[in-house]
């Protein structure tokens, strides 16, 4: 049985959606959601549409929800595979914060990335010494994969 | 590294005596190892008494600081029970950041808002995490004023204990709010007995923890907890009759001490299979030393033991918080590797570690065949009783058994002491006694494994107990010497005491190890000692953080060629346990 929290947060997801955020439950798996966010405005992934698969474990809410880009991204804290690095996905996690806050929280870690907690190092390293040269890759794989 | 022990020992009053020591040496020696002895008492707490005497440190301080109990759980927590340190804050700093720094409302200032229901809240309230609305009495929450449904907080504190392995650092569940859970709050919301349990053997696991005159009985099952007034490395007895030593919790191992004896075990564990996976998988926190597998996500490490929780980069092993050039991480200094390579030295270095080594194996191994040995001994003198040989006479054959074994643990220490020694007149005379002793010991073992026989008459038994004796009053000495020596500072120890250079004296027996013939496989007799070094957070508490990043980075290097390794190191296992033989 689907607890009544994860009925209530997809039903509103529906209701009122996020600009810039699409999350559908996947047909099979209401805990498995496919997500569509919008690269934001003035950060070299402006015009990308990346796709993420969430994925809300057996002990959601006390536990964070799984998530990961399956869009190629060039970002200092997503690795190759599309692994998040984010503090409200580990440590900081809460079981007040829902698939929205999580959605809206990675859509500004791509408008202000952190190269200084890096996940991927090379990435981070470019970000740091030459931003531009970062920003033209970010930008040519936005367009590219996104 | 000898001093910081050392001044535990032997300490103010006795300072006088080891610096005049040229005047008359034997009299102060032995006059501060007395009073040493004299004032190193202990006590055997039981968890529950360890309960009681948290409470009442808290009752005393609620007396003169008049916070709430539960409150003050939190505050003497935050200073690691250390009540000097929250005095000094207390009275002396701004009171206000010193709530702010211990995640707590600052309960001087605000009076409890009646959070259970108040006239100013809607009748119906939806609780943030399960969407549900409740009536104002079912919400409930901390001094922060956020307010969430009882059913969720049972589910959230549950989990976190349970879990987690949390106790006094569960925050509150809100998002980015860090104001802690007080124990009285947990009690009351909690209703199953097994959570409650575990939550206040937590409560007493991180108070022991921070607590070092307290540390457990690490014999298996037992619950028991030693107190002493002065931390020493010395040998406490349990009420469940175990004996270990204070300083570290291994069993008794004078003569050597604590520090070199971990890194002999290390050394030694080096070879198990369980090591390997260890050394290939984890790596040490920097601060509470507890052994960490890195299952994904970036470098930036948050220790996941709740008493540590310290931030470091995995890379070097370094503090978080300074470590904004973090892709220094990834290079590797030229310089660290140019240590190694001469083959003389690691040759001889290799030699002496197989000396020291196969001894220590030698009486590791006759003491676990000890207990066979006490069966066999058990035996001869229920027939021996049976042949009407007095109950006194006997006794006297249980009393070898007895030194025997002290003997052997002894000597096998004095092994992992003696690798570690430098050469000198000292040393020479450790060695005088460690030879006696070793020659009267195997005369014991050799008179009772295979002479004796049923038919002894009282004075070969007396004579027996003769030898038994000298070799105690041989063991005595040895001890009495060593510890003269740590008093008055003869000994010298060799540079690969020091830790930093120990991995990559390992890495030269692998390095070595190729050398030696891979046809000389032979089955694997002794059980690789287990590690122990999951449970050592105490006594690395004490020990400043020595760990050498540029050894680390050897490591990381080292590691590409662990699986070729591995298997060198097998052989040169296999060739230590046949020299051993």
């Amino acid at each position: 049985m689907l607890p009544r929290r994860i009925v209530k947060e997809t039903r509103r997801l529906m209701q009122e959606p996020v600009p810039g955020i699409s999350a559908v439950p996947d047909e099979d798996n209401a805990r498995y959601f496919h997500v569509i966010l919008a690269g934001p405005a003035d950060s070299p992934f402006e015009g990308g549409v990346f796709n993420l698969e969430l994925f809300l474990p057996e002990s959601y809410p006390m536990s964070a929800p799984k998530v990961r880009f399956i869009t190629k991204i060039y970002h200092p804290n997503i690795d190759k595979l599309g692994r998040i690095c984010m503090d409200i996905l580990m440590d900081k996690w809460s079981p007040a914060l829902q698939i929205r806050t999580i959605l809206l929280s990675i859509q500004s870690l791509l408008s202000s990335p952190n190269p200084d907690d890096p996940l991927a190092p090379d990435v981070a390293q470019t970000w740091k010494e030459n931003r531009s040269e970062a920003f033209r890759i970010a930008r040519e794989w936005t367009l590219k994969y996104a | 590294m000898y001093s910081e022990e050392e001044e535990n020992i032997y300490d103010s009053e006795d300072e006088t005596s080891s610096q005049e020591y040229e005047v008359s040496v034997e009299f102060e020696i032995t006059g501060s190892e007395d009073e040493a002895k004299f004032k190193f008492t202990f006590e055997v707490l039981s968890t529950d008494q360890v309960m009681q005497t948290m409470n009442q440190t808290i009752n005393e301080v609620y007396e003169i600081v008049k916070i709430p109990p539960t409150l003050l759980r939190i505050l003497l927590n935050h200073f690691n029970w250390d009540l000097a340190k929250f005095y000094d804050r207390y009275y002396c700093g701004d009171q206000r950041s010193l709530f702010e720094d211990a995640h707590m409302v600052n309960s001087l200032e605000t009076l409890r808002p009646s959070l259970n229901g108040t006239n100013e809240r809607p009748s119906i309230e939806e609780c943030e995490i399960c969407f549900l609305g409740f009536p104002s009495n079912i919400m409930t929450g901390l001094e922060c004023s956020h307010r969430f449904c009882q059913e969720c907080w049972k589910e959230y504190l549950t989990s976190k204990i349970m879990h987690d392995g949390m106790s006094q650092k569960i925050s509150c569940q809100a998002s980015e709010c860090d104001i802690l859970v007080d124990y009285q709050t947990v009690m009351n919301l909690i209703e199953e007995e097994k959570v409650k349990q575990r939550y206040r053997q937590l409560i007493i696991n991180s108070y022991v923890a921070y607590k070092d005159k307290l540390r457990w009985c690490p014999f298996p099952d037992c619950n028991n907890v030693i107190r002493v007034q002065r931390v020493e490395s010395q040998p406490v007895t349990c009420n469940c009759s175990h004996t270990f030593c204070f300083g570290c919790g291994e069993s008794c191992h004078e003569p050597v001490k604590c520090d070199l004896l971990r890194k002999w075990k290390k050394k030694c564990s080096d070879d198990s299979e369980t090591y390997n996976w260890l050394k290939i998988n984890t790596k040490e926190c920097p601060k509470c030393f507890s052994l960490i597998e890195k299952n994904g996500g970036c470098n930036h490490m948050i220790c996941s033991n709740p008493n540590c929780q310290t931030h470091f980069c995995w890379i070097c092993l370094g503090p978080w918080e300074s470590h904004k050039d973090y892709y220094k991480c990834n290079q590797f200094k030229e310089e660290d590797s140019a240590a190694l390579d001469d083959q003389e030295k690691s040759k001889a270095a290799l030699n002496k570690y197989f000396f020291y080594s196969v001894r220590y194996m030698n009486h590791l191994q006759s003491q676990k065949l000890e207990k066979k040995l006490n069966d066999t001994v058990e035996t001869k003198i229920k027939e021996m009783n049976k042949l009407k040989v007095s109950w006194v006479d006997t006794k006297k054959l249980r009393h070898c058994l007895y030194i025997l074994c002290q003997c052997r643990q002894t000597l096998m220490y004095s092994y992992a002491f003696a690798y570690y020694l430098k050469k000198n007149n000292q040393c020479i005379i450790f060695e005088e006694n460690q030879r006696d002793l070793e020659t009267a010991t195997e005369n014991i073992s050799e008179y009772l494994e295979r002479e004796l026989s049923v038919e002894e008459n009282r004075a070969k038994l007396n004579m027996v107990k003769d030898i038994a004796n000298y070799c105690e009053n041989r063991r005595e000495k040895l001890i009495e010497h060593v510890n003269e020596g740590y008093a008055r500072e003869l000994w010298e120890f060799d540079e690969w005491a020091s830790e930093s250079r120990i991995d990559s004296f390992d890495s030269l027996i692998r390095k070595s190890a190729l050398r030696f013939d891979s046809r000389r496989r032979i089955t694997v007799l002794l059980t690789p000692t287990p590690f122990s070094g999951i449970e050592e957070s105490k006594e690395s508490k004490n020990r400043k953080n020595r760990k050498n990043r540029k050894n680390r980075r050897i490591e990381r290097i080292e590691r590409i060629e662990e699986s070729k390794e591995s298997e060198e190191s097998k052989i040169g296992r296999r060739f230590i346990r046949e020299s051993n033989r």
